[in-house]
């Protein structure tokens, strides 16, 4: 049985009247990597910044690393890495030095420190900026200074919220590399996305994260599995017969169909079959689209909204 | 053909246009300003009113019981109360066109915001310095009022110190601002501040007479800008003024106004069109 | 690009055995010194900026030696005998510039760094506590006005404005005036909510500067006003001052300094907590 590194009960945060997390449950376990998947505003950095000890719990139980955040805050946070969701790198310093400054805040010695950041500024691939400020640096390699600076301290547990939001296309896949990498090594990752290919990518286990509740559990396959079909048949058609079209699909059987503002989605075991039976229909799509089912389509099955709206 | 007309080229605009265009830069400055007045109130009134009342009071009594020969005879309220209003303009022109420009680039982004619209540099660096003028003409105003209110005026020439004091703001804000929108980090203040405007203050002419200077520092300070200010705004101020040393005095700070403006409009360029 | 060994990564992932007392050992370092490290470094950068710092004291006595002392004369000095003017200003203008750079340092800074650096948020998921962070910002405000009182205290020496041995605790005492500013200024900056607010302590520094006897003794003032001068911390700091510069001493000045450090304990106890409310919300 593999140890449990947070355990939450009923965990609620409120600000004044609003609830940002109501009562959630879960457990962490060592060398697992575990998201929160869920919208803007559905309570997932209130949730990370709970487990980061920045954030009291307003009800419920919270156990990271065997201790209560409330009163062993400085302590727990010793053991913890976190990558926040807008960088604080420290601007007034070069790459080298934020790592310095910042493993001295953890009490390092400064030689232990220069061999850690030695290694880390190779690992996320800044070896050559080292000297830089970090005003001067991308936004992904900024990204990555930070993953290198949350790991000074050999943490236990690395909270990462949202790591890839806001970069480019590619710097998103170095980032990703990366914590696949640091996965791959066992480091027990807590990480949030609203994007379903992260999540697909880096977790072991998520949670979908929906108005401060959890809509569902389970791994990336399960969650698929449980609440949506092996493919789904994308029609896009003309504005002026969207309606029609898609009061005419509802004849077609499709487990489910979800009519959004641009498109419908056909869920179905057989994408092409559904395909030619819509045109069998006598519908002609502007475009159509077989694919297989991700982690979007769940969210808009539990949720009946998209993730990035 | 009207896409042109609707996006002005530089060096392709009529006088005008240019005029309109950088009072439209001035207008969003204004809009920021009626939000945020109010907590300035003291830095324009109370302040001055402030540094007026332990200057001219405090001190006052101590060095008109001692002797006002070195002072022309007059009291040391009415004499340091005309240089208080050239301080102040000048500090207000200074404070305006350091932190705000370099802002406007780094922090907030307003200069940012506006080059993406029809605004040249130069018109969003002449908007920026109307809107300075504003600010320095409004606090000589309030401060020249408190003067007359403590009975620190002297001559009715004195109303001539209002534009006086806003030509001082002027001649020190059109330069640091061509200058602070080069700046790459804030630093550079620290220094203006430090070794600029600091011993201005102090050796201008502003809280006692050039006259008891060491020859070297005499005519050093007589090289400043602060001090023609000075002299101006106390010339006017106390009814001592002279056609000649007025124009000479008019002329050394419009010629550094005119300068700024000229540096400001290709400094302005040169970093918003990179 | 090449991939790192990844073996040389610096990760152990360690079983729980002895995780409590690794958790008590990393909780009880000094975090303020870590913070103040990292200004330090900051200002390696700007050692310039730093230094030339000595120049503005230097610039003002000057000009008091130069222009106003002349104008002024003498003034009653703290025994109630006659002295030059400038021997009267130049301790006021000690205790003004410690004051306005702790203020500085504590609320200018402070602000920048709650509210746009973002310093904090970095440092508070780190082992290092609120009270901590407050501290650090104190005590660095402390060592810069160290140094700066230093140079003023070397400067006054030089131009022969130090009258008694007692001004050897001028500089403790600049430091003194500095804590209970910086520590007031932190409080004060933790209830702002934006750059105009900054007023406000302009609003409270200026006057303080202006009438706090600074620059002419507290007979000028009618009586009602003297009593109300006389209850203010800048005050309290130029009579310190003067009175050990110019060797007026008396036990009365321990009342004066113990004034002072209780503002500064309760300020920082205070904004300590601010500190913890604003971030860790």
């Amino acid at each position: 049985m593999p140890e449990v590194l947070v355990r939450a009960r009923g965990l609620t945060k409120r600000f004044g009247t609003f609830t940002a997390v109501d009562g959630i449950d879960f457990d962490l376990y060592r060398g697992e990597a575990f998201g929160f998947l869920g919208p803007n505003g559905a309570g997932k950095s209130s949730t990370m910044r709970m487990i980061g000890c920045v954030s009291p719990p307003t009800e419920g139980e919270l156990t990271i690393l065997g201790a209560d955040p409330v009163r062993n805050g400085p302590a727990i946070r010793a053991r913890l890495g976190v990558v926040p969701q807008e960088d604080t790198l420290d601007v007034e310093l070069t790459v080298r030095e934020n790592l310095l400054v910042y493993g001295r805040y953890f009490g390092l010695p400064r030689a232990l420190i220069r061999e850690r950041t030695a290694q880390l500024l190779e690992f996320v691939q800044l070896s050559d900026r080292g000297g830089d400020k970090v005003d001067a640096l991308s936004g992904g390699m900024k990204r990555r200074l930070t993953i290198a600076r949350s790991l000074i301290n050999e943490p236990d547990i690395l909270i990462l919220d949202e790591p890839t939001t806001g970069l480019d296309p590619q710097a998103r896949h170095v980032v990703w590399d990366r914590l696949f990498r640091l996965k791959q090594r066992g480091v027990t990752l807590i990480l949030t996305t609203h994007y379903m290919d992260e999540a697909e990518q880096l977790c072991d286990r998520l949670v979908v994260m929906d108005h401060a509740r959890f809509a569902a559990e389970g791994t990336p396959r399960e969650l698929i599995e449980r609440y949506s079909t092996r493919e789904v048949l994308e029609l896009r058609f003309d504005p002026g017969v969207h309606e029609q079209a898609a009061e005419k699909i509802k004849d077609i059987s499709a487990k489910r169909t979800e009519v959004l503002a641009d498109r419908i989605l056909l869920y179905v075991k057989n994408g092409d079959e559904a395909l030619a039976a819509v045109r069998a229909h006598g519908l002609e799509p502007l475009t159509s689209l077989v694919r297989r089912s991700t982690l979007e389509d769940v969210f808009l099955h539990l949720t009946g909204r998209r993730l990035e709206d | 053909m009207a896409q042109a007309m609707a996006f002005p080229r530089r060096g392709a605009v009529p006088g005008e246009l240019a005029l309109a265009l950088a009072l439209r830069g001035f207008r969003c400055w204004l809009t920021v300003y009626r939000r945020t007045w109010r907590s300035n109130v003291f830095s324009s009134v109370l302040g001055p009113a402030f540094y007026l009342g332990a200057m001219g009071f405090g001190l006052g009594s101590l060095v008109d019981a001692h002797g006002t020969a070195s002072l022309g005879g007059v009291s040391y309220l009415d004499f340091v109360a005309p240089a208080i209003l050239a301080f102040g303009a000048m500090n207000t022109g200074m404070g305006q066109a350091s932190f705000p420009v370099f802002g406007s680039i780094k922090w907030n982004k307003i200069y940012i915001a506006a080059q993406a619209s029809p605004l040249r540099p130069a018109d969003i660096f002449r908007g920026h310095l109307a809107f300075m003028v504003m600010r320095i003409t409004m606090n000589a105003a309030v401060f020249l009022c408190v003067m007359a209110a403590f009975g620190a005026v002297r001559s009715a020439w004195a109303v001539l110190a209002l534009p006086a004091a806003v030509l001082t703001g002027l001649a020190f804000a059109a330069p640091v601002a061509a200058w602070a929108v080069t700046l790459k980090q804030e630093m550079g203040f620290i220094y203006m501040f430090r070794f600029g405007m600091i011993p201005l203050m102090l050796f201008s002419g502003t809280f006692f007479p050039l006259s008891q200077l060491p020859g070297w520092l005499r005519l050093a300070a007589y090289a400043t800008p602060l001090w023609h200010g000075v002299a101006l705004c106390r010339g006017f101020s106390l009814g001592t003024a002279t056609a000649g040393g007025s124009l000479l005095h008019v002329a050394y700070l419009a010629a550094l106004a005119a300068v700024g403006i000229v540096i400001g409009a290709r400094t302005y360029r040169r970093r918003l069109y990179v | 690009m090449t991939a790192p060994p990844l073996s040389d990564l610096p990760l152990r992932m360690l079983p729980s055995a002895g995780r409590l007392a690794r958790l008590r050992q990393a909780a009880g370092g000094p975090g303020s010194l870590r913070l103040i490290e990292r200004h330090a470094r900051v200002y390696r950068h700007a050692w310039l900026v730093f230094a030339s710092g000595v120049f503005e004291p230097l610039f003002y006595l000057l000009s008091i030696g130069l222009g106003l002392g002349v104008l002024v004369g003498r003034v009653t000095g703290p025994g109630g005998q006659l002295v030059p003017y400038r021997d009267f200003v130049a301790p006021g203008l000690l205790a003004v510039s410690a004051m306005n750079g702790a203020m500085y340092d504590s609320t200018f800074n402070v602000f920048f760094r709650l509210k746009y650096d973002k310093l904090y948020e970095a440092v508070l998921a780190t082992p290092v506590r609120p009270a901590e962070v407050a501290l650090a910002e104190i005590g660095w405000a402390l060592i810069r006005g160290c140094l700066y009182a230093v140079a003023f205290m070397l400067v006054m020496t030089s131009l022969g404005l130090v009258h008694s041995p007692w001004a050897v605790l001028a500089v403790p005492v600049a430091l003194l005036i500095g804590f209970a500013f910086a520590a007031m200024g932190m409080t004060g900056t933790t209830f702002m909510k934006s750059w105009q607010d900054f007023d406000y302590i302009l609003l409270a520094s200026t006057p303080l500067f202006l009438f706090s006897a600074t620059f002419y003794p507290l007979s000028v003032y009618p009586r009602a006003v003297r009593v109300v001068v006389e209850w203010t911390p800048l005050y309290q700091g130029v009579v310190l001052l003067r009175d050990l510069v110019l060797g007026a001493v008396g036990p009365a000045l321990l009342w004066r300094a113990a004034y002072l450090a209780v503002l500064g304990v309760v300020g920082l106890y205070i904004s300590g907590r601010r500190i913890g409310k604003l971030l860790l919300v």
